[in-house]
């Protein structure tokens, strides 16, 4: 008879019967009754509704009964919590007990019932199990303060229950000290600044006695504990260190890993001179080597944390290469972090070894592993460079086996090897082009490509080459197409007679027919760039390329830092901070390695240095501005170009938008004056002077890029109000405020002036804005540094979003702000100019302007008079377009000026305008059109402004 | 720590669940089954999956998954220790962790677990206190029980527990006190096509059964304690008394159990107890190759080697073997393509070999590669790093007990790779 028989069904219904059997009278047949509901239980049956019934069973002599009963009130209490309420009785009595068992399981069991009513009647109970004469019942006890704290955590701490705790840490009995630091643990986890855990050298003398009598469990957490402290010298350091060794003969891995760890960080602290530094990494390769003897699961955990300790101190491992050899029969995930670490101890020693496995790794089936092995050859050959030779040469046949992702991922390391040691092995590309029409994969097209592009001198049809990959442009992945449009540059470069044609097909697809920014941005500096100067542009396309460092793939010194002190934990299988992926950790403790308080060295660690100097892999293609700029018109790459740059006006609009969107990305992303800014600028610099002669190659669409730099020219921002007073003193108890609005490179702020007029510091500022129509919001706090003296006044600028709550207000461009400070808080409100809501993509292709200003009715449209204002429509449009009103077209209709121009509000909507500007008239005549009416008032406030400011 | 506990066969049935503290729902498991999906092969499945909420850590055995739930920060090793731990007591408890096994003592396994952790801490892991608290079922036990009508749960408080030596129990009573220990070495190698070895490596392990009344304290002492220098032992064992004279002094749980495991790596004092001569070629653009292997005894000091069994997966372009085997007997699984020839006894007179030809599929290429053999043998009474153990000697007890050592050693992963020189 085996407990199987619990499964089986009857047709009367399962659960009929069940109640029949546990309402019985025999008790035989009532355990077999509870057997069978655990059983439906194990298996995620519902069988609460069993609930009274079972909760019967539980007053019992039969411990076996009241354990199965008790196993299902865990299961079950959430889901009845007045019945469970019902069991309290049974529990509190057998927290009297006499045997310590029936004690801890009382107290146990009712810590696992996660139901608030029970948890008051719990505290009584626990309090005493906490004090309990048997430890059995102690150490059972501190857990449940760990689960009381779960469930709630108020209570425990009003309880007292922690401070209780705390005492535990001093118990006589190991086993009770390392329940309670577990349960310490586990509660600081979720209140990181509590400093539950406060380490002193009485107390961690504690836990170093408890460490060697208690449970490996408990040996696990005692050991996380030790990690956490900070010893206040060298020589505690080493003390720990010394009791802490002998755990690593310990059979449970966790164990072993988790004294590791303890190891790892302390021994920062030792200095390298000291014997014992040297008898202690000695004593570190043996366990570690062992964990890789483990199940393959352990292995995996392993490595990942041996992979963090090759980095921080490649000595402990260097001889034991071999470990890491990949066995036949190693899950894959095992062999991965296998192979990433005999790149990391790759050395000259060992190198012809690890070859010749990563060559046989390279012929595997499995398709990740094989490409991770070949990259893998690449590493080792810009790793050891006495290897470099016999990498290639591997690298050749593996190319020779013609298995599609080998070449594939063969070519893209190869690329590196030429990056790090060019000039060497460039009698290979021969073989390469020979893979040419094999490549699918972006990368190592992208790679291939650049190749080809950057020895087009020493490939006789480099031309036809790249040529052949530029049929399909427009299909290649972005990273091909970049790659693509720099190597037929350097092409031309190389070989200016016979690759004209291309270089303006390649500059003509990525400037006109891509809609990729970032292709075109640099198809346009390229153009650009080789049709002022080409012997800069030779400097810049041509320069001598950094060479790349060893290991591309080193984690950041100071993350790893932070990782060793993770060692054993989710953190160390992630590479990653727990902060960085651990849900809930609001305040994860920053851990750090502790300072070397030793004597000898200042500048050590040499293994962490390389791997800041990683140079972008393409060349750089932002030149250096000015003097190059300046040069834009003396072209003499073709006969000039005479005669006005415009051509037809859809390409115009092409290349405005070119540059709209462009900038606007850039602008948007918070550059600042980032060289891709500069880059932007620079457009503008020529100015209006430009028609004079364009090159050849370039065509209109190059003169077309000149005719925007006049307006993008004055991009700076708009125009901005001069600070009014908006909260007088007498009314906000001595505090003066005064402000404006502006937006300036598509970012909005509020500037004030806070004046303390009154006679007491002021401090404590805040500020919030009432629900409005634009949704405007502050986007940072307030912030008022210093406290304000008396008669000081400071000056702040608050940058504003558009994302807050949106409440159309009366007037519309009402705001309402309240201000608080230490003495009180004030109300304001103030009138925005709508201009600083016309945001910088506000210009409408002429075509969609057209169809739009139809589509709009004319019961819409609005008409204002502009009085007084003699500009021109050349300077009213330039004027404008600083506030982001664009002009999209010009006419000249019997002696006037009409001005076709359109801008966007931030929350989308459409503004079109009509302005006509008669020559001797100093009045203009608006006519807005939009579909939203109610806005034209404002727009046409904000004209008003603009134009006579 | 850990949360919950999921036990999912091959198929991908949840059989079992258990949760220590609030129930987490099943469809957490969908994301292992998505990770399964993607390894193909259950071997290869990950054993850390990271979820939106929850980490999901997982061990294979005996073709079962162990999925653990954690929602917090645990050291991973700690979590997969344990569930090695969980899989070993249902070893101890029901002779095998099947999901049959577990299924027909389902109630056993839930107290058993809910006796292992407590609220995600570990409670009770040795199986000498588990045995004491909840007893293993046995017909006899089964059948006493229904007549009688008690109980498998222990009522006392397991007297280990708490005591400075949780591992053992008191009270024990055998009136045939014996102390037997297992030394059993496993070769893991790579040998090179010429012969030489390329990596080696001994895995040893003492694995003791003690049946010995009251509370002995042990000191076992070996004639050549420096081969030990990568050490892990059972907790019971002094380590100050290792570190200062190589002895392993302890007191012994009872019953079954791994006193220490050792790893023996120098180059030099792994001896590589079998040779393999072997000839494997297949011509350029034919469909045929040859295959001829012989396996010789070699480093084995005048012990048999028996047990041999060699396997081979070859080549996918291989059709079919016709091989004629001068000893035991061979199979070749054409879908396999797992060549596995039980040899058996290695006698020197006459050396096992096993020779002919191997079918190409018509038209593939030449394999690439040659295949690498793996060998498997066993050598009764001999640890072949030379361990031996000296005397065992018993405080603390008047009675005599029986001892014994036996020795043994085996091939753990033993390759010889046909393909390649260093």
């Amino acid at each position: 008879m085996t407990d199987s028989k619990y499964f089986t069904t009857t047709k009367k219904g399962e659960i009929f019967e069940l109640k029949a059997e546990l309402n019985s009278d025999k008790k035989e047949k009532k355990k077999e009754a509870v057997k069978k509901v655990i059983a439906s239980m194990t298996v995620g049956k519902d069988v609460s509704a069993l609930f009274p019934d079972v909760v019967n069973c539980m007053q019992t002599d039969n411990l076996e009964l009241k354990k199965l009963v008790y196993l299902y009130l865990m299961n079950y209490a959430k889901s009845q919590p007045d019945m469970a309420i019902m069991a309290v009785n049974t529990f509190v009595k057998d927290c009297e007990d006499p045997n310590p068992l029936i004690r801890a399981l009382a107290v146990r069991t009712m810590g696992c019932i996660r139901v608030d009513k029970i948890t008051e009647y719990l505290c009584e109970p626990l309090r005493k199990c906490l004090k309990d004469e048997d430890p059995y019942v102690r150490k059972t006890a501190a857990v449940c303060v760990a689960k009381l704290h779960d469930i709630n955590a108020q209570l425990v701490e009003d309880q007292g229950f922690l401070d209780t705790l705390k005492d535990l840490i001093s118990d006589s009995n190991p086993m009770v000290v390392a329940n309670a630091v577990a349960a310490l643990s586990e509660i600081s986890e979720s209140h990181p600044s509590s400093n539950l855990l406060d380490l002193n050298p009485q107390s961690i003398n504690k836990l170093l006695t408890a460490l060697n009598e208690c449970t490996e469990w408990g040996q696990i957490f005692i050991l996380d504990c030790l990690a956490n402290y900070m010893p206040k010298d060298d020589r505690e350091a080493q003390s720990i260190c010394e009791r802490v060794t002998p755990r690593l003969s310990h059979a449970n891995s966790a164990v072993v890993l988790s004294a590791v760890k303890v190891l790892m960080k302390f021994m920062e602290m030792l200095s390298k001179d000291l014997d014992y530094y040297g008898t202690l990494l000695k004593k570190l390769a043996p366990p570690l080597v062992t964990l890789l003897s483990a199940e393959p699961e352990l292995q995996y955990v392993a490595l990942r944390n041996i992979n963090l300790i090759v980095q921080k101190r490649p000595e402990i491992l260097k001889h034991e290469m071999k470990v890491f050899f990949v066995k036949y029969n190693d899950p894959i995930y095992v062999k991965l972090e296998k192979l990433d670490i005999m790149i990391r101890l790759a050395s000259q020693a060992n190198i012809a070894q690890v070859l010749a496995e990563l060559k046989e790794y390279a012929t595997e089936v499995d398709v990740d592993f094989v490409r991770k092995a070949v990259r893998a050859i690449g590493r080792c050959a810009i790793k050891v460079e006495q290897s470099a030779e016999r990498c290639v040469s591997t690298l050749l046949d593996l190319i020779q086996t013609k298995v599609n992702y080998v070449v594939q991922e063969a070519i893209v390391v190869i690329k590196d090897i030429f990056r790090k040691y060019p000039n060497k092995y460039e009698s290979v590309i021969a073989t390469l082009c020979e893979n040419l029409d094999s490549l699918d994969e972006p990368e190592a097209r992208a790679a291939m490509i650049w190749i080809v592009g950057e020895y087009a001198e020493r490939i006789d049809n480099a031309d036809e080459l790249l040529e052949s990959f530029l049929e399909g442009f427009h299909d290649e992945s972005t990273q091909v197409q970049l790659q693509l449009l720099t190597a037929i540059v350097k092409l031309f470069l190389k070989k200016p007679t016979e690759t004209q044609e291309l270089v303006q097909q390649v500059l003509s697809l990525a400037t006109q027919d891509s809609d990729n920014p970032d292709l075109r941005d640099r198809g346009y500096i390229y153009w650009r760039l080789l049709s002022t100067d080409p012997v800069a542009a030779k400097e810049v396309v041509l320069a001598e390329k950094p060479l790349i460092s060893e290991e591309t793939d080193l984690i950041e010194p100071t993350l790893l830092d932070e990782l060793i002190c993770y060692i054993g934990t989710l953190a160390s299988v992630y590479h990653k901070p727990p902060s960085a992926f651990v849900e809930g950790s609001r305040g994860v403790v920053h851990k750090s390695l502790p300072p070397r308080t030793g004597s000898s060295e200042s500048a050590e660690s040499p293994e962490a240095a390389p791997s800041a100097g990683q140079a972008a892999e393409q060349p750089a293609v932002i030149p250096a501005q000015g003097d190059l700029l300046g040069d834009l018109l003396n072209l003499d790459l073709g006969p000039p170009v005479s005669g006005p740059p415009l051509a037809a006006s859809s390409v115009q609009m092409g290349a405005v938008d070119l540059l709209g969107g462009g900038l606007d990305s850039l602008l948007r992303s918070d550059v600042g004056g980032s060289p891709a800014m500069g880059g932007g600028g620079g457009f503008a610099a020529p100015g209006p002077a430009v028609p004079a002669g364009v090159g050849a190659p370039l065509g209109s669409g190059l003169g077309d890029l000149f005719d925007l730099t006049g307006g993008v020219g004055t991009l700076s921002g708009s125009y901005v109000a001069p600070k009014s007073v908006w909260l007088p003193a007498m009314k906000a108890k001595g505090l003066e405020i005064s402000g404006t609005f502006s937006r300036q490179v598509g970012s909005i702020s509020m500037d004030l002036v806070l004046t303390n007029k009154a006679l007491q510091v002021m401090s404590d500022f805040a500020i919030q804005f009432n629900r409005n129509s634009f949704g405007l919001a502050p986007a940072a706090p307030l912030q008022v540094h210093a406290p304000l003296a008396p008669n000081q006044s400071v000056e702040i600028s608050l940058p504003l979003n558009t994302v807050g709550s949106v409440m159309k207000m009366d007037p519309l461009n009402n705001l309402q702000v309240a201000v608080k400070n230490n003495i009180d808080v004030f109300y304001f409100s103030t009138l925005y100019p709508l201009h600083i809501l016309f945001v910088e993509d506000g210009k409408m292709e002429r075509q969609m302007f057209l169809a739009t200003w139809k589509d709009i009715p004319n019961e819409n449209e609005a008409q204002f008079q502009l009085k007084d204002c003699s500009l021109s429509a050349d300077a009213v449009s330039s004027k404008l377009q600083g506030s982001n009103i664009f002009t999209i077209a010009k006419r000249n209709v019997e002696g006037q000026d009409m001005l076709y121009q359109s801008l966007k509000l931030t929350n989308g909507i459409w503004v079109l305008a009509e302005l006509r500007i008669q020559p001797s008239n100093p009045t203009l005549t608006l006519s807005l059109k939009c579909r939203a009416p109610e806005v034209s008032q404002h727009v046409f406030q904000a004209y008003d402004t603009i134009l006579k400011n | 720590m850990i949360h919950s506990l999921f036990l999912i066969n091959c198929s991908g049935d949840i059989f079992l669940e258990k949760h220590w503290k609030s129930v987490v729902s099943q469809s957490v498991c969908d994301y292992f089954f998505e990770a399964q999906e993607k390894a193909i092969d259950v071997e290869n499945v990950p054993p850390v999956i990271s979820t939106p909420h929850h980490y999901l850590i997982s061990i294979y055995r005996d073709k079962i998954f162990f999925v653990s739930v954690i929602q917090t920060e645990v050291p991973p090793l700690f979590v997969i220790e344990f569930l090695h731990r969980v899989a070993d007591t249902f070893q101890d408890y029901f002779g095998e962790c099947s999901e049959t096994a577990i299924k027909d003592n389902v109630v056993i396994v839930y107290e058993l677990l809910e006796e292992m952790l407590d609220n995600g801490f570990p409670l009770a892991t040795e199986s000498n206190i588990l045995k004491e608290l909840i007893k293993p079922p046995t017909i006899l036990r089964s059948v006493v029980n229904s007549i009688t009508g008690s109980s498998n749960v222990g009522d006392t408080l397991p007297t280990g527990q708490l005591s400075n030596i949780p591992w053992r129990r008191a009270g024990v009573k055998y009136t045939n006190n014996e102390a037997y220990f297992d030394v059993i070495e496993e070769i893991d190698a790579i040998i090179d096509k010429s012969g030489s070895t390329v990596f080696a490596e001994i895995q040893g392990v003492i694995d003791s059964c003690i049946k010995l009344s009251g509370m002995p304290d042990l000191s076992l002492s070996f004639m050549n304690p420096r081969l030990l220098d990568d050490v892990s032992f059972h907790p019971c064992i002094r380590f100050k008394r290792w570190e200062s004279e190589r002895v392993l002094s302890f007191i012994p749980p009872d019953g079954n159990f791994r006193l220490i495991s050792y790893r023996v790596s120098s180059q030099n004092l792994v001896a590589i107890p079998v040779y393999v001569k072997h000839m494997i070629s297949f011509k350029e653009n034919s469909s045929s190759g040859r295959f001829d292997v012989t396996i010789g005894p070699k480093q084995n000091m005048g012990k048999t080697v028996e047990g041999v069994v060699m396997t081979v997966h070859m080549p996918k372009a291989v059709l079919n073997m016709n091989l004629t085997a001068t000893q035991g007997s061979y199979t070749f699984d054409p879908v396999t393509k797992v060549l596995t020839w039980d040899v058996g006894k290695i006698t020197p007179q006459k050396l096992p070999n096993l020779k002919g030809i191997v079918n190409l599929q018509s038209g593939a290429p030449k394999p690439e590669e040659n295949p690498s053999l793996n060998i498997q043998f066993k050598i009764q009474q001999l640890a072949i790093s030379g361990l031996k153990v000296n005397r065992l000697d018993m405080y603390g007890e008047k009675y005599k007990p029986f001892k014994g050592v036996k020795y043994i050693t085996k091939a753990g992963k033993f390759q010889v790779i046909t393909g390649r020189e260093y």
